[in-house]
């Protein structure tokens, strides 16, 4: 086996000021192998983004380690984490083009502030990114607003290749598009990813393309990792019962599908402050008053599973 | 016994004059809504969906120049029938809020920031009902505990912004639902809600529904949705109705080309399809985007994208095909002269 990507120790981010200020990551591990797509899904202000923002060092990281390659990141230096920046790229939800810069000169612009193709042959880099994604040369003279939402999240794609990076962290890439235009944007990822040996971490809400795209799944409620497993294992047997809940909740585009279930009332709490001991018990089915007194930790339930509930999570019981 | 007719539309057209030119939005749409009965409106941005629901509600934006024209009508109680489209703008106003109410999938597009939750409900029950105000705060407050919100009698003093999102949902739901609308318009009313909580509000929506039997036109993008909490569904595209089907008929057999590309991008299709072949799962898409609206292409506007397109696809007038209970409009398996 060969050395993880990434690997990622009791990470802790806070954000905001004052009494607002939030532990939005509260002691994340997490490993990625090369070439592994790892899904990272739980609701609004579980830290998903949070997580993906700190990794990218976009975010100061309050404490923990991140380490890429096996070199840390947390502790380089803005001018030394600049060229580590090209082994790992972001995509958005939405791609933030510049309105006056036109498709091409925007990969050009990526291209030159990282030394990259040089000369004459910067211009056939910016036709071959182009067409990676799926676009042509006679995308390059357009401004922005002369794209589509598709084509605007295929050019921010290739700005994302364009340093030719290992890791790719997409953050909800596929959330403002229609359903035709997400479905081209998955095949694309999946062609790019299988070409290019890329690893990535993508996070969605959507837990059918997660199911579909993604090797693993890390499931988080309000900055901490409630369950980790490979993606058969986890739609198959989810074991905590936040994972529980989140799935019986989807709706799936299917009659044979079990009717969506209403598992949890009420909204998660304000990660201002967030409960004792687990952070999910103010809304768990399962809750038992032990639940107040101490913050679980991951056990190993089978290989790669891994379950932050002593409730449920017995190693080797059949789930 | 006849069904309980709430809703009719026949030949709904939208268009919009921008820049001396006049663009068709909605182009030829007919729905039909029943009491009790669940109404999927299903398609991508820009096919139509929610100007066809603004154009019936006649909330089309005020900043632009609109122009309709069609059959809408909205049957009341006593079976009579109010045209949408044409009555003064006094008489619609007496309608909306009454006998149908529409919610949003951004609550905040139709809540007032500077009035109390409790205020904005009186408001609608004082001038639809003419309750006094202190009655009509009595029904605020009931509308607020049938939609199952969280200390309902202290949301009442509280100003939208102090609720959470879903809350707010909930809000603008009781809002609509205070004055028992006949038919109800929601408007991807989940879409920008968290899994577990669009759950509940669907959840909501239905015994709302089956508690009134009020008929609800959902717009959704969501296939999932439409799976499991519509009864019918029309798929809309390029402002036209390409296909109306009762939901388990359109699932089995969906059968315009467009229907069958939309259900072949669902992930969990792909890998049912990879089951059954022993192949790794791939996703189909449809390829290209849907046309631009002011640069239609001439006969069916999917051809240029669709699999099956043929000679006849690029001109004329599709033609209807199927029984009324599941109808669609493609040439493919058109015999000649059907048209």
């Amino acid at each position: 086996m060969s050395a993880p990507l990434l690997e990622v120790r009791d990470l802790r981010v806070e954000v905001g000021h004052g009494a607002r200020r939030v532990q939005a990551v509260r002691g994340v591990d997490l490993t990625l192998a090369r070439g592994e797509t790892l899904g990272l899904v739980g609701e609004s202000g579980s830290g998903k983004s949070t997580l993906a923002r700190a990794l990218m060092q976009l975010l100061p990281v309050h404490s923990g380690t991140v380490q890429l390659n096996g070199q840390s990141l947390t502790t380089l230096s803005a001018a030394r984490m600049r060229p580590l920046r090209r082994q790992m790229q972001m995509v958005f939800q939405d791609p933030s083009l510049n309105p006056r810069q036109r498709a091409g000169d925007m990969l050009a612009e990526v291209l030159h502030t990282h030394d990259l193709y040089p000369g004459p042959q910067r211009a056939e880099r910016v036709r071959a990114l182009l067409q990676m994604v799926g676009l042509s040369a006679e995308h390059a003279p357009r401004y922005p607003h002369a794209l589509s939402g598709g084509q605007k999240q295929r050019l921010g794609i290739a700005r994302a290749l364009a340093v030719e990076p290992q890791l790719i962290v997409a953050d909800e890439p596929l959330s403002a598009l229609d359903v035709s235009i997400s479905a081209q944007i998955v095949n694309l990822l999946v062609r790019l990813r299988d070409a290019l040996g890329l690893s990535m971490l993508f996070i969605s809400h959507d837990l059918e393309v997660v199911e579909f795209l993604c090797d693993r799944v890390m499931v988080m409620y309000l900055g901490r990792v409630m369950e980790v497993a490979p993606v058969a294992t986890l739609f198959a047997r989810p074991t905590h019962p936040y994972t529980q809940a989140l799935l019986a909740a989807a709706p799936q585009p299917s009659l044979t599908a079990p009717r969506p279930r209403v598992a949890l009332l009420g909204e998660p709490p304000s990660p201002v402050a967030p409960p004792s001991g687990c952070v999910f018990r103010t809304r768990c089915p399962m809750a038992q008053p032990a639940c107040a007194e101490q913050v679980p930790v991951l056990q190993t339930v089978s290989p790669g599973h891994q379950v932050a509930c002593p409730l449920v999570a017995r190693p080797g019981a059949p789930s | 016994m006849s069904q309980d007719l709430r809703l009719l539309v026949q030949g709904l057209h939208t268009r919009l004059q921008h820049d001396g030119r006049e663009t068709a939005l909605v182009r030829g749409v007919d729905l039909r809504l029943h009491a009790g009965e669940t109404l999927a409106l299903v398609g991508e941005s820009g096919s139509g969906k929610s100007l066809t629901a603004l154009t019936l509600m006649r909330l089309l934006a005020r900043d632009a120049r609109w122009s309709w024209d069609g059959q809408a009508e909205l049957v009341d109680a006593d079976g009579q029938h109010h045209d949408l489209l044409r009555l003064p703008e006094a008489q619609i106003r007496r309608l909306r809020g009454h006998q149908m109410a529409m919610i949003f999938q951004e609550p905040m597009s139709c809540l007032n920031p500077v009035l109390t939750v409790g205020q904005q409900i009186a408001e609608s029950v004082r001038l639809h009902l003419g309750l006094s105000p202190a009655a009509a705060r009595q029904r605020a407050l009931q509308a607020l505990e049938e939609v199952e919100i969280a200390a309902a009698r202290q949301r009442l003093d509280e100003y939208p912004h102090q609720l959470s999102g879903g809350m707010r949902q909930r809000v603008m739901i009781a809002m609509a639902m205070v004055c028992a609308p006949r038919v109800l318009i929601a408007d991807e009313p989940t879409t920008a809600l968290d899994v577990t909580i669009a759950a509940q509000i669907l959840a909501l929506m239905r015994r709302l529904q089956e508690a009134n039997g009020m008929a609800v036109l959902f717009i959704t993008h969501h296939l999932g949705v439409v799976a499991h909490y519509a009864d019918r569904v029309s798929v809309m595209y390029a402002g036209r109705v390409v296909e109306s089907a009762d939901v388990p008929r359109l699932f089995a057999q969906p059968s315009h080309p467009y229907t069958r590309g939309l259900l072949e991008c669902l992930p969990g299709r792909a890998r049912q399809r990879a089951l059954a072949t022993g192949q790794a799962p791939v996703l189909l898409d449809i390829p290209g985007q849907a046309p631009s609206m002011q640069d239609l292409p001439e006969g069916c506007s999917f051809a240029p994208r669709c699999p099956q397109a043929h000679a006849r696809c690029g001109a004329g007038e599709v033609p209807w095909q199927g029984a009324p209970e599941h109808r669609y409009r493609c040439w493919l398996n058109a015999t000649e002269g059907l048209a």
